[in-house]
């Protein structure tokens, strides 16, 4: 039994292990994710001292004017309104859209997985009712129609959210905590003599969040598409607001000879897309790694 | 002397994750005779798993690696571990076959279990389905289920524990072969069933005449089956003797340990004395005996000591110990602190 | 014998479903803030035209009353009348109902083609190159809004490229295929970004599945082992997925008509939005819930075929 093989070996084995990336490799996507989502947050919110064009400011002058035609890096809209100030201004209501309808939802939702699993009993029965009955309904068609009832506005595709979105949040925690409601941990706090609340917020709730977190992300994602599909619709956002789903729909009948109008805002979507899909996979790592 | 069946020599199967190259197997040699059965004791992590999984060429590659010289008497003049898949797929149930420890998870789910034995049965022999049909039953009936017609029909999650293992036998076994890796069969088990399912294995080794390699971390068991014992610590072979010398005149500390930390029913101690610490991380092994840190019998050399195996008493017990000899003597062992 | 009660018992349970759906589908209606004939009616309101309205849409009633007017009509086949169309309401969704079935079946064929392949594999080869490219293109695919890419779509393959037509049915089931093939291919790649990734994963638990090894061990083929072991049992939980995904599938259906002008349900809810044509509003989600209802009892029928251990449930 010689050293030299095992040697050979060790060596073999670490050269491909390190050729599939090391740890750095792993916390790439999370910080990525947090990168691309923080570049175009702080751009939109900074967009006055980015460029100094009015996302509604006409120049009758220069119409549909190609990319990187002179003052105008993305070109200009049928209007002669920038777009580079459009998309950085729409950007507003995209990431509004994101943070603040999946924020209401994730709370709301959470919130109420949480005590229906906690609980149990009718008041479970009901509430899991309740969640399978809008299960039934294909989401985007229960906003429309939701939308459509309390008419097209920006705020009303808001409810429309906070009224459908819920649901998921609901069912992962309800879920996790029916779980988590047998562990010891949870068991022994109960017979400590710890309040309900203190129960589900201090020793249920934190093992829950890694999960409700990373399906917030994809969510994200679903909020933004959406958002932005009422916006092209002109169900949500309308014109003449610089909305990217609004100014993809004004763009097509433009299609033909300025592709730029409808083809840009739709990347603005994709990055942030994007952005919020590796904050969710880097997250996906980081928690699971822990478990 | 025949020519053993098995001849392995100086196996190595390393492992790369994130954390390091893990030396799950580190320079393994024994050879397995003709219709023995030798066995494999050793704590969960002492490699004796993955050397029957490297042998049968299960492990996955990437990320595991492997090297070594392995002859099988089936396949001569070539290396098993060179083998081409191919190669393998002509020896596994004919030649070389293995049992798992999860019966559950080892069957296909969605798969009927008369189907999933005619599918060993005829898997390297032309058979007509009236065949193959009677092959199974006559396997299923070989390791005791009964109602075979009725149950050929059942799926996995039908039967219980005992019943699988048993299913798992008649696939292992349905094309004759010559060498059976058993890894831990009962462990998952009840132990009645255990009883049961150990009888099995003997009575079908010995009508057949198959070797077998037993892995168990239950001393227990492999004291009742096995001819031979070789005890695997942390990725390399401890001591190797027939069974009646290990038991009754082991060398290696490790080993010593793990017989004094049996439970034996006729003395009554109070305290049933283990073994300090845990075994090692088998990445970035330091130099020297991997027990030393553990041993009551360790020494500074220890620590610094090139491993091998040492030869005792005539040639047929081998020791990875520089200090077999004192081990022997009970006045060289601390006293016992039952901390 | 055990199956076909899991069937029944499945369609049992779907009833109280239906029925919680025609009470959200009928209070609906009453999100309507304010007067709902002010809404329809505009400027042209009169106090006559209103009551005619409110009467139509069965308002003047108490609500209970209202309710059980709403599934006596149901009962009959009936969702009201059309205040655009002047029809009722049913006739119009009969019309536009085929060309979205069409369009949904079409995407899922499509979308199975495509991800059955790349899913096996990504998951077979798992981290080669087709994997890594398939990882980047379902991450970016994800964040597409289906509407942009149909529009580029048009742009690339009908206009430029004259390949396809740019929009509309079609007559024929030849014209159907012809005039549907952008739309379809446009949801399936949506479709396809989640069903790719889940594939590839089911298909990584089936491949360190213990019974693999096992199959390896009897000396049968490497085709054998992946299609009666693998492929097999990685189909299971991708029947799930598809199924789940295929409410957001036919979310989707919505907007993608409106991009290639389909005369199809989901043109004819956004339609009627503008139109505020509440009856019609209703009714297609109506028929959206019904469809998602059918799709998850076949499903679970399907799965429950597919794989003995769900009747234990």
């Amino acid at each position: 039994m010689t050293a030299a093989p095992s040697a050979i070996l060790l060596d073999l084995v670490e050269r491909r292990a390190r050729r599939r990336g090391g740890r750095a490799g792993r916390h790439i996507t999370l910080i990525a994710g947090i990168a691309i989502l923080g570049i175009v947050a702080a751009a939109s919110l900074a967009a006055p001292l980015i460029t100094h064009y009015n996302p509604d400011t006409l120049d009758p002058l220069r119409p549909l004017a190609p990319p990187f035609s002179s003052g105008h890096i993305l070109g200009t809209d049928e209007f002669g309104r920038d777009i580079f100030a459009r998309i950085l201004y729409g950007g507003r209501i995209d990431l509004l859209i994101a943070f603040g309808a999946t924020g209401v939802t994730l709370v709301a939702g959470t919130a109420i997985g949480l005590v229906s699993g906690y609980f149990g009993g009718w008041v479970d029965a009901v509430l899991m009712r309740i969640v399978d009955l809008f299960f039934a309904f294909p989401f985007f068609v229960l906003v429309i129609a939701i939308v459509a009832m309390l008419g097209p506005s920006i705020f009303n595709m808001f409810v429309a959210i906070w009224l459908t979105s819920w649901i998921s949040y609901a069912r992962i925690t309800r879920g996790h905590t029916i779980i988590l409601k047998g562990r010891e941990y949870v068991l022994a706090a109960k017979a400590l003599g710890y309040r309900h609340h203190r129960v589900m917020l201090r020793h249920i709730l934190p093992n829950v969040v890694s999960f409700v977190l990373i399906f917030a992300m994809v969510d994200a994602v679903g909020n933004v598409l959406l958002g932005a599909a009422l916006g092209f619709l002109g169900l949500g956002a309308k014109p003449p607001s610089p909305e990217w789903g609004a100014m993809i729909s004004d763009g097509q009948n433009y299609i033909l000879s300025s592709w730029w109008l409808s083809t840009l805002p739709g990347l603005a979507i994709v990055v942030v897309g994007v952005g919020f899909s590796l904050l969710g996979d880097g997250l996906a790592d980081l928690l699971r790694v822990g478990d | 002397m025949t020519e053993p069946i098995l001849t392995v020599d100086g196996l190595h199967t390393f492992i790369g994750t994130d954390s390091g190259v893990v030396r799950a197997v580190d320079g393994v040699s024994f050879t397995l005779q003709r219709g023995e059965i030798l066995g494999l004791v050793g704590e969960s992590g002492s490699g004796k798993s993955v050397t029957c999984r490297t042998l049968m060429g299960l492990m996955p590659s990437p990320p595991a690696w492997w090297a070594g010289d392995v002859r099988y008497a089936g396949l001569p003049g070539r290396n098993l571990l060179d083998a081409r898949e191919r190669e393998l797929q002509r020896l596994r149930g004919a030649h070389l076959s293995m049992i798992f420890q999860d019966p559950m998870s080892a069957l296909n789910p969605v798969m009927r279990v008369g189907d999933q034995i005619e599918e060993a049965v005829a898997a390297h022999e032309r058979l007509g389905p009236r065949e193959r049909r009677r092959r199974a039953l006559e396997l299923f009936d070989r390791v005791g289920i009964p109602a075979a017609s009725r149950r050929m029909r059942s799926y996995p999650h039908e039967f219980s524990g005992g019943m699988r293992q048993r299913v798992l036998i008649a696939v292992a076994i349905a094309s004759r072969p010559k060498v059976l890796f058993a890894d831990e069969p009962t462990t998952a088990l009840d132990v009645i069933i255990q009883d049961q399912i150990l009888s099995l294995l003997l009575e079908l080794q010995r009508d057949s005449g198959m070797s077998m390699v037993l892995v168990s971390h239950d001393l227990g068991v492999i004291a009742e089956m096995c001819d031979r014992i070789a005890v695997m610590y942390a990725g390399e072979i401890a001591e190797l003797a027939d069974t009646a010398t290990l038991l009754t005149k082991p060398r290696h500390p490790y080993t010593i340990s793990l017989l004094r930390s049996l439970p034996e029913t006729e003395q009554r101690t109070r305290f049933l004395p283990s073994i300090v610490g845990t075994p090692p991380q088998l990445i970035d092994v330091e130099p020297g005996c991997r027990f030393a840190p553990r041993c009551p019998l360790a020494e500074r050399e220890c620590h610094e000591w090139t491993t091998e195996l040492l030869t005792a008493e005539g040639g047929a017990h081998l020791v990875r110990c520089r200090r077999h000899d004192d081990a022997r003597r009970s006045e060289t062992w601390p006293v016992q602190s039952f901390a | 014998m055990a199956r076909y009660s899991f069937v029944l018992r499945r369609l049992l349970q779907v009833i109280p479903v239906l029925f919680g759906i025609t009470l959200i589908t009928f209070f609906l209606l009453h999100l309507i803030p304010g007067d709902p004939a002010l809404q329809i009616l505009g400027s042209s309101y009169t106090k006559a035209r209103g009551d005619a309205i409110r009467h139509a849409l069965g308002l003047d009633r108490p609500l209970v009353r209202q309710y059980l007017l709403f599934m006596q009509h149901l009962f009959h086949g009936s969702v009201g009348e059309s205040i655009f169309f002047h029809e009722p309401a049913r006739t119009v969704i009969e019309e536009r109902l085929p060309a979205t079935m069409f369009l949904i079946g079409y995407s899922a064929v499509v979308a199975t083609l495509i991800s059955v392949p790349a899913g096996i594999i990504s998951a077979l080869r798992q981290g080669g190159i087709f994997d890594q490219a398939a990882r980047i293109t379902t991450l970016v695919g994800f964040a597409m809004p289906g509407f942009w890419l149909g529009i580029i779509f048009i742009l690339i393959f009908s206009i430029h490229l004259n390949l396809f037509p740019v929009n509309g049915y079609g007559s024929g089931f030849v014209g159907h295929i012809d005039h549907l093939f952008l739309p379809a291919l446009t949801i399936a790649l949506a479709f396809s970004t989640i069903l790719i990734r889940t594939l590839r994963s089911s298909t990584l638990a089936v491949l360190a599945a213990d019974y693999i090894d096992t199959a390896k061990i009897k000396g049968i083929s490497r085709f054998r082992i992946l299609s009666r072991h693998v492929f097999r049992n990685a189909v299971v939980s991708v029947v799930v997925v598809f199924g789940i995904n295929l409410a957001f599938l036919i979310s989707g259906t919505v907007i993608i008509e409106n991009v290639f002008s389909i005369p199809g349900l989901g043109s004819l809810l956004v339609d009627s939005v503008s139109t505020r044509d509440y009856p019609v509003v209703q009714g297609v989600t109506l028929v959206f819930a019904v469809m998602v209802v059918g799709i998850n009892l076949l499903t679970d029928v399907v799965h429950a075929a597919l794989d003995p251990r769900v009747v234990l449930e």
